[in-house]
């Protein structure tokens, strides 16, 4: 059904968990299928530092959410913005075009977590 | 180590069993003829075909002539509701329920589209149609009934019977399709008060591709397609020999072995329903004893259906699940939704279900497994946490 990367990062997803003093924290909803991810990050010096993630979901949500946990961490925000679902599912090696919606959550989740800092930081 | 396939997707399909298999061997090779032929190899072949269908009526408690093999299950509800409906020749009232297979449920969509009224009478939270609600249904124009005899998700067992005598008393034409209880739970057509039943070898050890309608005498179709006059002109084409004489070996034997088959499987099931409610938020879909012997439909809370699916393929056990994300679809199965779970319930629904192959082992295998499972997708999941 998913090729190994896929199956690999469904079976040992990297970085799960919460993060208690989370510098920004976004969370999705796929309104389609109602998988849904939650996304914490820490914040240095403009880099994210740390990032961890709780997803509700299928394979595809799951492994696309810790894919993307790795794709960013140590990136800076505004190269994070630009990470699209696209570019996700592209180092996951692909996945069946009726699971691409499962796998949108993760970099809007992340694009929230980055607002979330952002406000949070403008408001001080 | 790789582990040895446990088989719990029975509700999908069956494998084909030996002594069907064996006995639909010679009809590919030495018994070719076409049983329309009048040749001695054709005739040969029409005393085989005409031989599966006085097995496979006496399996059902049904005459010969009242058994029209078909391609599939699909094919049989089509043909009756479908060939109901065009020889009504008039707009009418169709009454189906909310928890169909799509291959009653899809032919209905299309009548309304094409002008006839359907009306989907609710389920209970168990998933069982209201006989109160049946005879409230009905209106003058209401011509034919069409209702499961168990569901293939949740497996809950409809009171067929007390539907078809609704359906007689107002004389309305009654179908079930029955796809799923033949060769699981004993059919007696004498009796069972239904003008149309349908049903599909490969659900009990037959081969697939190939089904049966049994329409009972004096009750009248319009055909679907035109072509020769096999099967009484309602399901013309060269007949499927090799797959008739597979189903009706397939059935002799499964209906011969009800008794057995249901006493070994209820017990598993239950076995299997005891050990998942011994986790915490475990919900039970379905009827908890009017239910096919090989069925448990659970849901996990805080955990989607397709990852324990995933979970358990990768070690080597084959189930299958009603959320959205395993359907492809966007949305959880409609059977799910009808019995009033919450999407995020539905969304965490497995099917297991059991056959002739399983066993104790399978079954302790699973619940072994499913703890572990169930704790490593919680603590990944967002809502589990919130607890
Ligand atoms: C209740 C029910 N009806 C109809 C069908 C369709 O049967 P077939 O696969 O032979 O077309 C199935 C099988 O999936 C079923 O479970
Ligand atoms: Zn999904």
């Amino acid at each position: 059904m998913y090729n190994e990367i896929v199956v690999d990062h469904f079976s040992n997803p990297r970085n799960v968990g919460e993060i208690a003093d989370a510098d920004g924290v976004g969370e999705t909803t796929s309104f389609k299928c109602g998988d849904m991810m939650k996304l914490y990050i820490k914040v240095k010096d403009g880099r994210i530092e740390d990032v961890r993630f709780q997803t509700y979901g299928c394979g595809a949500a799951i492994a696309s959410s810790s894919m993307l946990t790795e794709m960013v961490r140590g990136k800076t925000l505004d190269e994070a913005m630009k990470i699209t679902n696209e570019n996700v599912a592209e180092e996951l090696g692909g996945l069946p075009p009726v699971k691409m919606h499962c796998s949108n959550l993760a970099a809007d989740a992340l694009h929230e977590a980055i607002k979330d800092y952002r406000a949070r930081h403008s408001a001080k | 180590m790789k582990n040895r396939l446990i088989y719990m997707d029975h509700g999908a399909t069956t494998p084909v069993r030996e002594e069907v298999l064996e006995a639909m061997l010679p009809f590919f090779k030495e018994l070719y003829g076409n049983p329309s032929s009048l040749h001695s190899p054709g005739r040969e072949v029409r005393r085989a075909v005409e031989e599966a269908r006085g097995k496979t009526a006496r399996s059902l408690g049904a005459d010969p002539e009242e058994i029209y093999f078909t391609a599939s299950g699909t094919e049989a509800n089509n043909i009756a509701l479908r060939g109901a409906a065009k020889q009504h020749g008039k707009p009418g009232h169709i009454i189906t329920s909310s928890i169909e297979h799509h291959a009653v449920y899809e032919v209905c969509r299309d009548l309304e589209r094409e002008g006839y009224r359907v009306t989907y009478l609710p389920v209970d939270q168990f998933g069982m149609v209201d006989p109160a609600d049946l005879e409230k249904a009905i209106t003058p124009d209401t011509f034919i009934i069409s209702i499961m005899s168990a569901n293939n998700e949740i497996g809950t067992l409809q009171p067929v019977r007390e539907l078809g005598w609704i359906a007689k008393k107002h004389d309305i034409l009654f179908h079930s399709d029955a796809v799923q209880v033949v060769g699981q739970l004993p059919v007696d057509l004498n009796e069972l008060p239904v003008d149309f039943l349908s049903l599909s070898a490969h659900k009990f050890n037959g081969p697939k591709g190939v089904g049966a309608l049994f329409m009972r005498k004096r009750t009248e179709v319009t055909p679907l397609y035109r072509g020769g006059s096999q099967e009484k002109k309602i399901r013309p084409g060269t007949e499927n020999v090799p797959g008739i004489i597979g189903l009706s070996r397939a059935i002799e034997l499964a209906v011969s072995e009800i008794p057995q088959k249901k006493e070994k499987l209820t017990a598993l099931r239950d076995r299997l329903i005891s050990g998942f409610l011994e986790i915490e938020e475990v919900i039970l879909n379905g009827h908890p004893g009017l239910r096919l012997p090989g069925n448990v439909n659970v849901s996990f809370k805080h955990i989607e259906g397709e990852s324990v699916l995933l979970s358990l393929d990768l070690e080597g056990v084959a189930v299958s699940s009603g959320s959205a994300c395993s359907s492809g679809s966007e949305e959880p199965s409609h059977v799910l939704i009808a019995i009033g779970l919450d999407h995020s319930v539905a969304h965490g629904s497995i099917r297991f279900s059991l056959g002739l192959g399983s066993s104790e082992e399978d079954v302790d295998f699973v619940l072994g497994k499913i703890p572990g499972i169930v704790k490593r997708l919680r603590e990944i999941s967002p809502t589990y946490h919130k607890h």
